[in-house]
């Protein structure tokens, strides 16, 4: 598979608040924002993730034994997601002709946004060794300092050379 | 075997519990008791059924450690260092702290260790003709740091042994590690780039010295190199009067 359809452009990594904690190119000739506009960037999008994940569609439960459910009290009429072990998630791919942004929120709500080539493949993977590394190199660092801005040198060395060197 | 009669006992309840036909199977079954879920007990009973305090000293091969909670742990303990600190230099004395009173413990398990690398430890001990394994002479120290020191901490050797080629210090020595493991998932921030984590590990080289009866100073210090960004540096000023016992030693010749 030739290497230009297995990119990744940029990653961008939003702490639990909605701030941008990390904001990194790895393609050559992209049109950069300023940092400010990367700011309104991460919030903007960490805002639509929310609006996505409450406008998830529920169903209503069905009524089908009130004889069980009214001694319970007046609670509320219950709803369900269509898939219920699974909780509603918010935006996780946004995709155009150019460019797919793949987003993954961690348990703890840190969401790392990813833009690669809309080919290339396994961007789970990917995610998932950028997440690896994060918990390696910046959970792990003393001095990092919780939800606040990376700046990790021995994480923008690993993830750099590992970004590089995986196509 | 000499299992503690607690552990022996909650043993018992248990492999009764998961395996009500125990007998022939029982030794098949052992290998499972983790995945069995035991809520009411607080102490975790190793699968082979011996506790820390069963094993042998000498038995260092399987006694590895997660690598994940070792760096949480000395996160932790930069964190705790830091508080209330006044500068770089007092942060670093601080790490040396910690590690000097490690350094002194470890030296007599790393002597038991390699003196007694048969199993004829207690008959070898007192009229054994071998030659006494305590280092005398600088040189001698400093191999057994490089080597095996290193090996019982990091399970490998240093990567570089060196004497100091300036003439005004003929008492400094350096050890080298291009990649300590101390300071694996650690990035120092760059108003703070004289730092080095493993002022850590010179305070372990520091007890062990000193508890060898060389009085020395030891000290880490960042060299980076393109391929090796965190290399590390130790490196070791012995004092007076150990420069003294030691021309003393190198005249009557003893090694």
């Amino acid at each position: 598979m030739p290497s230009s359809t297995r990119t990744v452009f940029s990653l961008i990594i939003i702490n639990k608040a909605g701030g941008l904690i990390y904001q990194r190119e790895y393609q050559a000739g992209l049109r950069s924002l300023s940092t400010n506009d990367y700011l309104v960037l991460a919030g903007t999008f960490h805002g639509v993730h929310a609006i996505t994940r409450s406008i998830t569609p529920k169903l209503p439960l069905a009524q089908t034994s009130p004889a069980i459910t009214s001694p319970g009290g007046n609670a509320p009429v219950g709803f369900t997601y269509p898939n219920p072990g699974v909780p509603a998630s918010g935006l996780e791919h946004l995709e155009t002709e150019k460019f797919r942004l793949t987003c993954f929120q961690t348990l703890t709500g840190t969401k790392f946004l990813l833009f690669t080539d809309p080919m290339t493949g396994n961007v789970d993977t990917i995610m998932n060794k950028i997440y690896e590394l994060y918990a390696d190199y910046v959970m792990k660092n003393p001095f990092y300092q919780l939800e606040m801005p990376v700046r990790c040198e021995a994480f923008d060395r690993h993830l750099g050379a590992w970004l590089r060197g995986r196509t | 075997m000499a299992a503690p009669p607690r552990h022996s006992a909650m043993l018992s309840v248990s492999n009764a519990a998961a395996t009500p036909q125990s007998g022939s199977s029982d030794k098949s079954q052992t290998p499972q008791q983790p995945s069995t879920p035991q809520p009411t007990q607080g102490l975790r009973v190793p699968s082979n059924r011996k506790t820390i305090y069963d094993r042998h000293l000498n038995r260092s091969r399987n006694a590895e450690l997660s690598r994940a909670s070792f760096a949480y742990l000395f996160a932790e303990m930069v964190t705790y260092a830091q508080r209330r600190v006044t500068g770089i230099q007092d942060l670093e004395k601080r790490l040396n702290e910690q590690g000097y009173p490690l350094g002194l413990r470890l030296l007599d398990l790393l002597f038991y260790r390699t003196t007694t690398t048969s199993s004829s430890a207690l008959s070898s001990s007192s009229t054994s003709s071998s030659p006494p394994n305590r280092p005398l002479r600088i040189l001698t120290l400093l191999h057994l740091i490089h080597g095996p020191l290193w090996r019982l901490l990091f399970g490998r050797s240093a990567d570089a042994l060196e004497h100091s080629v300036s003439p005004d210090t003929p008492n400094e020595y350096m050890i080298t590690d291009n990649d300590p493991l101390v300071n694996t998932y650690i990035s120092v921030p760059r108003e703070m780039n004289q730092l080095n984590c493993a002022a850590f590990v010179a305070g372990i080289i520091e007890g062990v010295c000193d508890g060898c009866g060389f009085e020395a100073k030891v000290s880490a210090h960042n060299q980076p190199t393109e391929m090796w960004p965190s290399r590390t540096v130790f490196l070791l000023g012995f004092g007076e009067s150990v420069m003294e016992r030691e021309k003393v030693l190198e005249r009557a010749g003893i090694k």
